[in-house]
């Protein structure tokens, strides 16, 4: 009756039952948390180009290049149950074809030990901020939002926008690219 | 061992083996429910996927497994995390919506890319696709547990590890007595 086997499958399975709860702990543990932090946002540069989008429809779509102030302490949300944030700038604004466009302009991933205050001063965008046809030409409402995904050690996957948008306007004419 | 077997089911009488086989079939048929289940309640035509490549990590790797929802009234995002199927391939793809597009009748396209990917997902998609749309999408993750799916990502690399498995629960299952 007690053979090595069965005591084997004693223990294999108490451990696991007693990993389980405690996972499931650690996740009740941080489920009330509030994740949200104050960020500031500043756009210094924005000019707006014409040119054919090679990647996309090879029309002429509209191109914009903005350089951004960026100050934000994340260090705070770092926690037991905070394995890693990806955090995103993204612009949000409308044309007039459509009703709402989301662009991500950079992300940086953050893992917990990491310096996670971010302070950027003029900083050049990751991605290319393409529109989806001509709307950002002389569009008044582009928001900028930062935003950061939690990626837990188990549990929720949730999605915090900082308190702190940044709202600024393309001019209204295109700036000649050199060829 | 095999002989043991073999005579604990000749000591059994027909009744004792028939409700061994009933409690058998009780138990995976409320695997099948709960399966079911999730389905009805997440709104995905599969609730849990395993990670199979390592294009999102440092965030998920391989054998993590990720709970998913596709709720038609929430609509997606950028920066979520979507697990899409692409015409041409058996594997659905798990990686984060980088741009999106919303017409103004309510319809939206959207791009995605690994977070370890350095270029986005045109290259992945169908010859020609350039925008993912919401019929493509799986589900969105919404929950996270480690390591827990390389169970199933070695029973799929061996398959006899896995009709082993199958084959002692089962055994264990109708020779187990109260």
């Amino acid at each position: 009756m007690h053979s090595f086997l069965s005591r084997a499958n004693a223990v294999a399975a108490y451990a696991l039952s007693v990993l389980a709860c405690l996972t499931f702990l650690c996740f009740l543990s941080t489920l009330f948390i509030d994740y949200r932090t104050e960020a500031s946002i500043n756009t210094i540069r924005t000019i707006v180009k014409s040119i054919s989008n090679y990647n996309s429809d090879r029309k002429a779509n509209d191109l914009g290049h903005i350089t951004v102030d960026l100050r934000a302490d994340l260090s705070p949300l770092f926690n037991w149950n905070v394995k890693q944030l990806f955090v995103y700038l993204y612009a949000e604004y409308e044309t007039s074809s459509n009703s709402l466009n989301q662009v991500i302009l950079w992300d940086k991933i953050i893992r917990r030990g990491e310096n996670a205050n971010l302070n950027f001063k003029n900083m050049n965008l990751k991605y290319y901020f393409w529109d989806d046809g001509n709307g950002l030409k002389g569009n008044k409402n582009i928001t900028l939002t930062l935003s950061w995904n939690i990626i837990p050690n188990a549990g929720c996957l949730s999605h915090v926008n900082a308190v702190g948008q940044h709202s600024f306007s393309f001019p209204d004419e295109y700036t000649i690219a050199k060829q | 061992m095999i002989q043991g077997t073999i005579e604990e089911i000749k000591r059994m009488n027909k009744r004792q083996f028939i409700y061994q086989v009933l409690s058998f079939g009780m138990i995976v048929s409320s695997a099948l429910m709960l399966w079911k289940g999730l389905m009805v309640i997440t709104g995905s035509e599969s609730p849990i996927v395993v990670v199979l490549s390592g294009s999102m990590e440092p965030a998920f790797h391989r054998g993590d497994l990720l709970f998913l929802t596709n709720n038609k009234e929430e609509p997606i995002r950028a920066g979520e995390i979507v697990v899409f199927k692409v015409q041409g391939r058996d594997i659905p793809i798990v990686h984060r919506v980088l741009k999106l597009h919303e017409k103004k009748n309510g319809t939206t396209k959207f791009l995605t890319k690994g977070d370890n990917n350095s270029v986005d997902d045109r290259g992945l998609y169908a010859p020609g696709q350039q925008w993912l749309t919401k019929d493509d999408v799986v589900g969105r993750a919404q929950g996270f547990l480690p390591y827990i799916g390389l169970v199933t990502i070695y029973m799929n690399e061996y398959p006899k590890v896995k009709y082993a498995i199958l084959a002692c629960l089962g055994i264990y299952v109708l020779l187990h007595r109260e």
